[in-house]
């Protein structure tokens, strides 16, 4: 392959990879995760809760935040064509009830049992909206959720903002989040064809 | 004959829910074993006489398809019904648990009645004998 032939080769390489990015980065724009988000929340709540959500005005939000009063916390990671975590945020009262409706059971304080429930609603609202996006740009994998309950403690994720969904949960409020940033893995950049 | 059932998720609500789910049939359900992982799981089948398997996927230590994989290659286990059930609910994942081996596919979040649905032919034969 003579020089001209391969700068042209590369320059629609980087051409196709562009487009591909362009496509990726629309997908994962915040009206369009913002409408993942509240499709997965509403269908894992009235499926698994038998509770409807009202979705409140979304907002992008610092990268840090503090928590001051008592919140319980799932945090799950999602990797693919982009890095993020997503994050479920609400006050110990509301994951009770949450529990509660989930397991057919009266648990009125924050034990064992209600953050592993809480745990799963953010394995399958966020395991749904990878679905979502997969359909879209390719492969993801999630972590295994982790739950934090407590006060007076910091959050922070590394270089990007969250995009934040408020939803009411009967007179409750639950915040759904997620923040993402594009994989600078080269192959997660678009597709490349071999070089002859 | 009772139906010894063995669900293995990570999550102990999931396994709550499924337990509740299965005797909410008129199956006539024996012991209801539980494990964490597919490690677990295992262990539970060397000593135990189980005749259904629900089993998420992502699971810590060993996920589900790889506990299917074990199931599916072990000749005292393969013929036993496994359930997967997971948020996985991509195209590709759905057909590699099946050409794995997997009896049916229920996506997370589910039903009641979609639990019961995919278990109840599983068990057609079970039932039977």
């Amino acid at each position: 392959m003579n020089l001209l032939q391969e700068l042209s080769q590369n320059f629609s390489e980087d051409s196709l990879a562009a487009t591909c990015l362009r496509d990726k980065q629309t997908m994962m724009d915040k009206d369009v995760i913002v409408r993942f988000m509240l499709s997965a929340a509403e269908e894992t709540f009235a499926t698994m809760l038998g509770l409807q959500i009202t979705p409140g005005e979304p907002s992008v939000e610092q990268s840090e935040t503090a928590i001051h009063v008592e919140r319980v916390v799932a945090l799950i990671g999602l990797a693919g064509p982009y890095n993020g975590t997503g994050m479920i945020s609400c006050s110990p009262a509301l994951a009770c009830k949450l529990a509660s409706e989930m397991l057919m059971e009266n648990l009125n304080a924050i034990d064992g049992e209600v953050l592993d429930a809480i745990g799963e609603l953010s394995n399958m609202i966020f395991g749904n909206v990878k679905n979502m996006l997969e359909q879209q740009i390719g492969p993801f994998g999630l972590s295994i959720p982790t739950i934090i309950f407590g006060r007076n403690f910091w959050t922070r994720s590394i270089g990007e903002q969250w995009i934040v969904v408020p939803i009411k949960v009967n007179e409750f409020d639950l915040e759904l989040q997620l923040c993402r940033s594009p994989n600078s893995t080269r192959s997660f950049s678009g597709p490349r064809r071999k070089r002859s | 004959m009772k139906i010894n059932v063995l669900i293995v998720d990570d999550s102990a609500a999931i396994r709550k829910i499924l337990t509740r789910v299965l005797s909410q049939t008129d199956l006539p359900w024996g012991v209801v074993h539980e494990a964490g992982d597919g490690v677990e799981a295992l262990n539970i089948l060397k000593s135990s006489e189980v005749s259904l398997i629900l089993s998420d996927i992502n699971m810590p230590n060993m996920d589900g398809l790889q506990l299917l994989t074990n199931v599916r290659a072990n000749p005292q286990w393969k013929q036993i019904p496994m359930i997967m059930i997971s948020t996985e609910g991509s195209e590709t994942k759905v057909m590699e648990a099946v050409e794995l081996g997997a009896s049916n596919y229920v996506r997370k979040p589910f039903t009641a009645d979609q639990i019961k649905e995919k278990v109840l032919p599983c068990l057609k034969g079970v039932v039977a004998s």
